[in-house]
């Protein structure tokens, strides 16, 4: 095989061999593969693991991983696991599923079949490897995630009267009269002695296609702004097909409206295109993975209480259907995923540092709604498919179903998506007011909802049976103090998830954590 | 407040959901949200801040999404303690430290709640749920343990 036939991946593990990992990793960012990620390709757990065992405590999708590599490197791996089913946080919820959270509130969801709303995770950024790498290996079926949708709302009830404004307006109005305010600034000679001559040419000619500015610099109704922003009459056909254009807000409604400021999250790194969402539901990826490892999972298993001495770790349990006495798992090592807003709370005896690691970080507040209607009326009657209307109502924002367009039946969508002190006001209703909450907001912004609501499910994070929050909340300062002690292997114990990592609040956090932890556990094991 | 700190969290790692949103949401200055469906303008007053006054209506936006409604506390995997009959209140400063830091699954809720809510919210379940403690907490005691 000549240089020139060689797949770039052959290359790079060709390099990989060669010369190590760091300057594979090196020549794969030169190549353009990995400068947006440490996930280097599936995992080898190369070495004999002698027959040792493993308890993994949590089957989210850290613990499944873990699971599915330790045993394929030759452990014998056992997982305990509090709920009836695998996937942690990676959840959906469906038309006859029931929810009980903390202080027995229960919910009973009554969408309609093949409707269903993710009450964590719902979207997978392209750069999010290792992730995507499981669901291709374990054939999920992706498809698009929109984050930015040109013709959903952005929504003040102090701007614009109150009232909806189609992002793509509200997008061109701003670009527009920055392109226009900054071509001023260069014919007036402002920007001579910053910028040449020769460069102040090409920013002109930049500024007019990006901002749609006329043949004049300027931001007005035109044809030009109006194929950004849209028309007041779209062109169509014969005799009465020609457009008219659209008028621009003004400089100063575009800024005093403050809708810009929803303008930027699509632009952000971890929100650009392409986002994926897993078909049928969030859950699909976690009970992908647990196909492969559903033989060692023991459901309905609560941990106490976890110990390590010389030989072993034992870790104490009960059965949460069954009841009765408490029961305990030996093994050599332990890998515990268990979220630290609970396992704070368990009795484990390792050393000081990993202990007040464990005990320093708060989870964020989050909760979201789930409205079913009985017809898509956003696709319907506003022509928004997918995506994301944001609005400083106390529901942030309603997602639509990304799927299933032009469907003739009800439609699910999410009619908010909190954090911080909005979060924490409903998690401390009860559901149905969560519901009636989300209903009278968002009904200023698709009045529809008033007539067309069907049925809704809540979910405030705090009062989630098993994680007792939505995800570690790290700062500069308790990184700094105690990051590295929480992901340090102490004994035969070490801990991972979502909150062992830089990239909290993903579950590519929980995959690439899992995956650093159980390489350094098996490290340990194979040169013992 | 919570901008600065979403900044730093955003420093300190990706956070995902948090930080964009927080920045997109939180800093318009906030309506009051009349036309709500609810009389009560002191909910959802920001997303930043709780617009409750009262002890009372404190506990209830905030405190009863763990402790409960009756402050009895909830268990699941992990349990919320019962502030109902709590010996712990009896030295005020460490419910106000509970607040204002927060403790393992207790996120801290200080940066929400200016002194006098704290105080009042404090006061508050320290004289309720089957709770009799006649001391009561100040705003300087809170400032104090900021
Ligand atoms: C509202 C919200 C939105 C999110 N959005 C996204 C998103 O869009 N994209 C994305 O990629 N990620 C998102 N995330 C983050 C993602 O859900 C997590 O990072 C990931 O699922 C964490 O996986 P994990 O395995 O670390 O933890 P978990 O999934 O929490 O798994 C831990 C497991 O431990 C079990 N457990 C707990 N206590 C015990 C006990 N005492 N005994 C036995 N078992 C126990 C739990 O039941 C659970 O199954 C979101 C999360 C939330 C809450």
């Amino acid at each position: 095989m000549g240089f020139r036939d060689m797949k770039r991946r052959d290359l790079l593990s060709l390099i990989g061999t060669v010369a190590g990992s760091a300057v594979m990793y090196q020549a794969a960012t030169s190549l353009g593969l990995a400068a947006e990620t440490t996930y280097k390709g599936p995992i080898k757990l190369d070495g004999d693991a002698k027959g040792a065992s493993i308890l993994i405590l949590g089957a989210g999708v850290a613990g499944l991983v873990a699971a599915i590599e330790l045993r394929k490197a030759g452990y014998k791996v056992q997982v305990l696991e509090y709920r009836e089913k695998a996937g942690g946080r990676s959840w959906s919820l469906r038309g006859g599923d029931t929810y009980t959270e903390l202080g027995g509130f229960k919910q009973t969801v009554g969408f309609d079949k093949g409707l269903y709303i993710n009450p964590g995770p719902w979207r997978i950024p392209y750069h999010h490897r290792a992730v995507l790498d499981y669901c291709h290996r374990y054939g999920v079926a992706l498809e698009p995630f929109n984050q930015v949708n040109y013709n959903a709302y952005l929504h003040s009830a102090k701007a614009y009267g109150g009232k909806p404004q189609r992002f793509r307006e509200i997008q061109a109005d701003y670009h527009g009269h920055v392109a226009e305010l900054l071509a001023k600034l260069t014919h007036q000679n402002a920007l001579d002695g910053t910028v040449t001559k020769e460069d102040q040419e090409k920013l002109l000619e930049s500024l007019r296609g990006w901002g749609g500015l006329d043949k004049n610099y300027a931001y007005a109704a035109s044809l030009e702004s109006s194929n950004v922003r849209g028309y007041e009459k779209a062109p169509g056909g014969g005799m009465n097909g020609a457009p008219v254009p659209s008028t621009p807000a003004s400089l100063r409604d575009v800024m005093q409206g403050g809708l810009w400021r929803f303008l930027g999250m699509g632009l952000r790194d971890e929100f650009q295109s392409t986002i994926f969402q897993p078909v049928g539901g969030m859950d699909q990826f976690p009970t992908a993975l647990a196909r492969e490892v559903k033989d060692l999972i023991r459901f309905n298993t609560k941990v106490t209480e976890i110990h390590q001495d010389d030989h072993g770790v034992t870790v104490t349990y009960t059965d949460t259907v069954k009841g009765g006495a408490a029961q305990t798992a030996k093994a050599d090592w332990c890998l515990c995923t268990i979220p630290l807003s609970v396992l704070s709370q368990i009795k484990l005896n390792v050393g000081p540092k990993m202990a007040s690691a464990i005990s320093a970080v708060p989870y964020e507040a989050a909760a979201k709604v789930g409205l079913q209607f009985k017809r898509r009326f956003w696709e319907q009657d506003e022509a928004i498919y997918g995506g994301i209307s944001f609005t400083d109502l106390p529901i942030a924002m309603i997602g639509y179903p990304n799927s299933g367009y032009g469907s003739p039946g009800k439609g699910v969508l999410l009619g908010t998506y909190v954090f911080g002190a909005y979060a924490m006001e409903y998690t401390a209703m009860p559901p149905e007011e969560r519901i009636k909450r989300a209903l009278a907001y968002g009904a200023q912004i698709h009045p529809q909802y008033t007539k067309e609501f069907d049925t809704g499910v809540a979910v405030g994070w705090h009062r989630v049976p098993w994680t007792l929050g939505c995800h570690a909340s790290w700062t500069e300062e308790t990184r700094a103090a105690h990051y590295q002690d929480l992901c340090q292997v102490d004994g035969r114990i070490a801990l991972a998830g979502e909150h062992a990592s830089y990239i909290t609040g993903w579950q590519e956090g929980a995959v690439l954590s899992s995956l650093d932890a159980i390489t350094r556990l098996h490290q340990r094991v194979v040169t013992a | 407040m919570t901008i600065f700190k979403s900044f730093t969290v955003k420093a300190a790692g990706l956070t995902a959901l948090l930080t964009a949103l927080h920045v997109a949401v939180g800093v318009l200055p906030h309506p009051a949200h009349a036309q709500a469906s609810d009389a009560s303008s002191a909910a959802f007053a920001s997303p930043r801040h709780f617009g409750q006054k009262d002890g009372a209506a404190l506990y209830q936006a905030i405190c009863q999404g763990c402790h409960m409604p009756d402050a009895k506390g909830a268990t699941g995997a992990g349990t919320y303690p019962a502030l109902a009959g709590n010996p712990n209140l009896e030295a005020a400063g460490y419910p106000v430290a509970m607040v204002v830091h927060g403790q393992k699954a207790m996120p801290p809720i200080g940066e929400f709640l200016d002194d006098d809510q704290v105080a009042a919210v404090v006061n508050y379940v320290r004289t309720h749920f089957g709770n009799h403690y006649t001391d009561t907490v100040t705003a300087a005691d809170v400032k104090a343990a900021r």
